[in-house]
């Protein structure tokens, strides 16, 4: 019954697929992608929309305020009322821009941000596009964000958003390296750049109550909280989200977008978010697997989804609570902290793995770790008395 | 069925090629430059070869577009000047053409070639990287971290 019911999609597809059974294999194979994408669009765009409202509602609950509450039920229906408004505005390109360009950049931004959440196992035999280099794939593809951010910089022709495209590739470049160095020590664990394999590697329990994820080892840990911060830092997030700075640069490289193009580049950024999330979820804290064996019968992608769901709350939290940081500020963190400490991650991954996976070795690179932190923080001066800020440029 | 993905991906790729040397604003010549390497991975990709079609997009696309994107913007203005026709460069061409063809002849045929080539695993990838080419790698390291030192020490803060 419950294997049923965790695998219902999965034998949905089959079911549609039988409709075909004589059809020759590449219209068999066009059919099972169509249908994945398909499915994988309904669920994200469905899950962009409640996210939207509930963002906004959760801020309104932070701030102690109401948030939207007057379309449908509770508020629920807004994204249809934002839909509707987004695509009857008009849609103005500035006479100077670069106009195919300029129509490019958020078609170009969304397309990334969809193809980097086919690779995610979102439940038991539920990924869109398995492929062996999965994760390769996510970052690949990944990369090409920061171009996209360009074109809409510089074909608008603008200096705000000329600004904003050039703070958005500084801090996209800075914190890719440690985003993706953080990935590293669990592909040399698990020894395979396949999401569905590093996700297997995750399933057993220890004493069949503790969940072997990876966030439960010292450099899992560690290595856990240096990608979420970046993958904030990628997805343009709040705390970080200088590109856009509103009380600076207008609003970066979107100030020249308007209308439906203008939601599609929020579109992206959430879908951004869900695909950071999402490999956050996969590699570090389990995937699919339940936390406790006994409650292993719920359906894989409840898991998937109910931990994707406690990530983007704290992306709200943070959000809420938070103010913009300054980016000389975010560029030293990235470099000077975050990417010795991404590397000492590895070395610890080593040390666990050698020392046998087991309580010592636990021990062992939990001692590296505090080790590197306290010299860095001992380095990098943090306790120092702020000096009086001298300005260079603006005098 | 290859056959025809290949042609689909060469007049890709060639068409991506020539725009980037002919077109006269040189954002749009780095925009096609992109769309070329895409299809240089899309033939990786169709020879099985898909870590190296994923390298090449996340170094070339990732990193190197946009560095030339950026040496664009930061070193000139869209001046309309036009520039002569450039005789070196038609030799430089003519001459890498050449050598390419060279290779490409003495080398056998490709049907020669398994059908089927094995999925690279990370494993064979680190044995190879770690043992085989342990030396190539070290020295790359080297070169990398110069570089990298050289630019520190370009935009490091004069002390006063």
């Amino acid at each position: 019954m419950s294997s049923a019911l965790d695998q219902i999609f999965v034998h949905g597809k089959r079911c549609l697929l039988s409709w075909i059974a004589g059809a020759p294999n590449w219209l068999i194979q066009i059919a099972s992608s169509l249908i994945n994408i398909v499915a994988l669009l309904a669920a994200f765009l469905t899950l962009f929309a409640l996210m939207s409202v509930l963002e906004r509602k959760i801020l309104g609950r932070m701030q102690n305020r109401y948030g939207p509450n007057r379309v449908g039920p509770f508020g629920l229906f807004q994204p249809v009322a934002d839909g509707i408004k987004m695509l009857i505005k008009e849609d103005i390109v500035p006479a100077r821009a670069d106009k195919v360009v300029h129509f490019l950049a958020p078609v170009v931004l969304a397309a990334v941000a969809i193809l980097t959440l086919g690779i995610i196992p979102y439940g038991r035999n539920m990924t869109a596009f398995a492929i062996d280099g999965g994760i390769l794939f996510f970052f690949a593809v990944g990369s090409a964000t920061e171009l996209a951010v360009f074109m809409a910089g510089w074909a608008s022709n603008n200096k705000f958003s000329m600004l904003g495209a050039m703070r958005a590739i500084a801090q996209m470049f800075s914190y890719e390296l440690p985003l993706i160095i953080t990935v590293l020590p669990v592909v040399m664990i698990v020894g395979s750049l396949m999401p569905d394999r590093i996700v297997f590697a995750q399933g057993e329990y220890t004493l069949g109550i503790v969940p072997r994820w990876f966030v439960f080892t010292p450099w899992g840990a560690a290595a856990f909280l240096l990608f979420f911060v970046s993958g904030l830092v990628e997805s343009n997030r709040t705390p970080f989200d200088v590109p856009e700075g509103e009380s600076e640069i207008v609003a970066g490289h979107m100030t020249e977008y308007s209308g439906f193009k203008y939601a599609t580049f929020f579109l992206a950024e959430y879908l951004g978010m869900f695909a950071v999330s999402g490999l956050a979820v996969t590699l570090f804290l389990g995937g699919w697997h339940a936390p406790v064996r006994v409650l292993e019968f719920v359906p894989s992608y409840i898991w998937f989804f109910a931990k994707l769901s406690a990530l983007l709350f704290v992306y709200v939290w943070l959000r809420a609570t938070l103010p913009r940081t300054r980016v000389d500020q975010m560029m030293n963190v990235a470099w000077k902290f975050m990417l010795p400490m991404a590397f000492t991650c590895i070395v610890a991954a080593a040390i666990w793995h050698y020392a046998g996976r087991g309580m010592h070795g636990w021990l062992w690179s939990l001692f590296v770790i505090v080790f590197v932190y306290s010299a860095l923080s001992i380095l990098l001066d943090t306790r120092r008395k702020f000096a009086r800020r001298v300005y260079r440029f603006a005098e | 069925m290859n056959g025809t993905a290949f042609i689909v991906i060469s007049v890709f790729t060639l068409a991506g090629a020539l725009a980037a040397a002919t077109l006269p604003n040189l954002m749009h010549a780095a925009f096609c430059l992109v769309l070329a390497l895409l299809g240089l991975a899309s033939f990786f990709f169709l020879l099985g070869a898909e870590f190296v079609g994923l390298a090449l997009i996340f170094i070339y696309i990732g990193a190197v577009a946009v560095l030339i994107v950026f040496t664009i913007l930061l070193t000139r203005r869209d001046s309309k000047e036009h520039y002569g026709f450039n005789w070196s460069g038609v030799f430089i061409a003519l001459a890498v053409f050449a050598g390419l063809t060279c290779a490409v002849l003495k080398t056998h045929s490709i049907s020669i070639l398994p059908p089927h080539i094995r999925a690279l695993t990370v494993k064979q990838i680190g044995q190879a990287l770690m043992i085989g080419y342990v030396w190539p790698l070290q020295c790359v390291g080297l070169l990398l971290t110069a570089a990298l030192i050289g630019a520190l020490v370009l935009v490091m803060e004069e002390k006063r």
